[in-house]
């Protein structure tokens, strides 16, 4: 579905991203995880067009992204950081966002009940907690029952009854056959969810493979020992 | 589009600041015309105040906004939207509160006062300078990636173009006072949409008689139909260049 090729990005001296090439395929539930600054974010803003890499391209269902932008209604994206108009309250915002998407029917708001948000519909966004405001973040993403799902640390900020809320909700969109990019660090959570791993490392895709190869090459069963022992290797 | 520019003036009529201009505007267009029994008088009184206060508030409040609705743009960004009609909207939001807001505090009363050719001419050339500098400003924040870097140049901008720019002339005017530069005069003017504005209106007043040569010359330019075409050509190159540049500075942006 998502196939990226040698895309290369550079911030002034920095190489965020070095010739990276991947492949996305649908029901795949892909964990995107690597060291703080190893390009993890940026291939994801790569992929929503949000960052414009140097050279290199990435297409989505065959169509090169560059000059399509129809494709991202095809995408829910919550970002690392939410960042919302300060003075827009949270249902204006929810509603801002059907009203731009062009979207009433077939709408899922699941989320927005079992977090509980109706009640601070009102609310400004200025006002909000980082955890709130991830919530908002993951209402918007869940709401346009998109194909695909791209989750930029879905669960940092979040409290414990909100991570499993959130957790089955991403269980329950992989039964239905979607593509779900997670990067996160707690590797813990992501045991019981991902099928596939992409290790990045100074902008390079290390390894991208099925979780069982993984599980088998080091003979571990938990994901978090499992790279434990590659990111090991590595250094030795 | 219409959608995000509907989004854009609902934000900007809750932030206030654009209807305190508009306040502030009225009060002084009527508080001249009050003053004045002659309402030529008062135009050109306003025409000052109108040529400096426009640029200037046009110029920053646009830039600040800018920075400001960074978080919205990042958000429109990853939603199926062009980067350009995200870019223009935002223009046409802006330009639209700012001209409306110029139409309301001063072109009211112009047109109540003194609904002249002058006054007429004062109104449209306002609009066109909340508009102009509107552009100028989107560019100086898509070029700028610090906050206060681009508020800067944007003051830096507006110093430029209604102080520094004068004082240039004059400069070259005094040195080369013993050549013909009369036409040399009327090519640079329009390098400053400001200095057409001022032209264009004074030409109206009949103060051009004023001017000496210069004058008459400009007269000569402005005061036909080609020369009308052409100035307003160059507005028009005023607004559509800085929008072009910057919506093309944003396609490319890294958000």
């Amino acid at each position: 579905m998502i196939i990226a090729t040698n895309v290369n990005k550079q911030f002034g001296k920095l190489k965020a991203l070095d010739n990276v090439s991947a492949r996305c395929n649908k029901g795949e539930c892909i964990a995107l995880i690597g060291p703080n600054g190893s390009g993890k974010t940026t291939l994801i803003k790569c992929i929503l067009g949000m960052v414009v890499c140097d050279s290199g391209f990435i297409t989505f269902n065959d169509k090169n992204i560059l000059h399509d932008w129809t494709y991202r209604s095809q995408i829910g994206y919550m970002p690392q950081i939410g960042r919302y108009p300060d003075n827009m309250t949270i249902g204006q915002v929810l509603s801002m966002m059907k009203d731009i998407r062009k979207q009433n029917k077939g709408l899922d708001e699941e989320l927005i009940e079992s977090f509980g948000l109706q009640q601070m519909f009102d609310k400004r966004m200025r006002t909000l907690s980082g955890g709130t405001r991830q919530k908002v973040s993951a209402c918007l993403a869940f709401m346009f029952n998109p194909d695909v799902l791209i989750l930029d640390e879905p669960t940092a900020g979040l409290d414990p009854v909100s991570t499993e809320t959130l957790k089955e909700k991403i269980n329950s969109e992989k039964q239905k056959g979607k593509l779900i990019m997670i990067t996160s660090h707690i590797l813990s959570e992501l045991d019981e969810l991902v099928t596939q791993v992409i290790f990045m490392q100074d902008g390079k895709i290390c390894f991208h493979q099925p979780i069982e190869t993984l599980k088998e090459q080091t003979g571990e069963q938990k994901l978090s020992k499992a790279i434990a022992r590659v990111m090991g290797k590595q250094q030795l | 589009m219409k959608k995000i520019i509907k989004y854009v003036i609902i934000d900007i009529l809750r932030n206030r600041i654009v209807l305190a201009y508009t306040l502030f505007l009225l009060l002084i267009s009527m508080s001249v015309f009050n003053l004045e029994d002659n309402s030529a008088k008062g135009l050109l009184s306003l025409l000052n105040i109108i040529l400096i206060i426009v640029p200037l508030v046009s110029l920053l409040f646009s830039a600040i906004y800018v920075y400001n609705s960074a978080e919205f743009m990042e958000l429109l960004v990853s939603q199926p939207l062009k980067r350009k009609t995200i870019w223009l909207s935002l223009y046409t939001g802006l330009a639209i509160s700012m001209g409306i807001a110029f139409f309301v505090g001063a072109g009211l009363p112009i047109l109540l006062y003194a609904a002249t050719a002058t006054g007429l001419t004062m109104l449209l050339m306002g609009i066109l300078l909340s508009v102009i500098f509107v552009a100028i400003a989107m560019l100086a924040a898509v070029m700028t990636r610090d906050k206060a870097k681009g508020i800067g140049v944007s003051i830096l901008l507006w110093l430029y173009f209604s102080l520094l720019f004068d004082g240039i002339i004059l400069f070259i005017l005094f040195q080369f006072a013993d050549y013909p530069l009369e036409n040399f005069m009327v090519g640079v003017s329009a390098f400053n949409p400001i200095d057409i504005s001022r032209i264009m209106i004074l030409l109206q007043l009949d103060e051009s008689a004023l001017m000496g040569y210069t004058g008459a010359v400009f007269k000569q330019v402005f005061g036909t139909t080609p020369g009308l075409m052409a100035t307003f050509l160059v507005l028009f190159i005023w607004v559509s260049m800085p929008v072009w540049i910057s919506a093309r500075k944003f396609n490319r942006k890294d958000l």
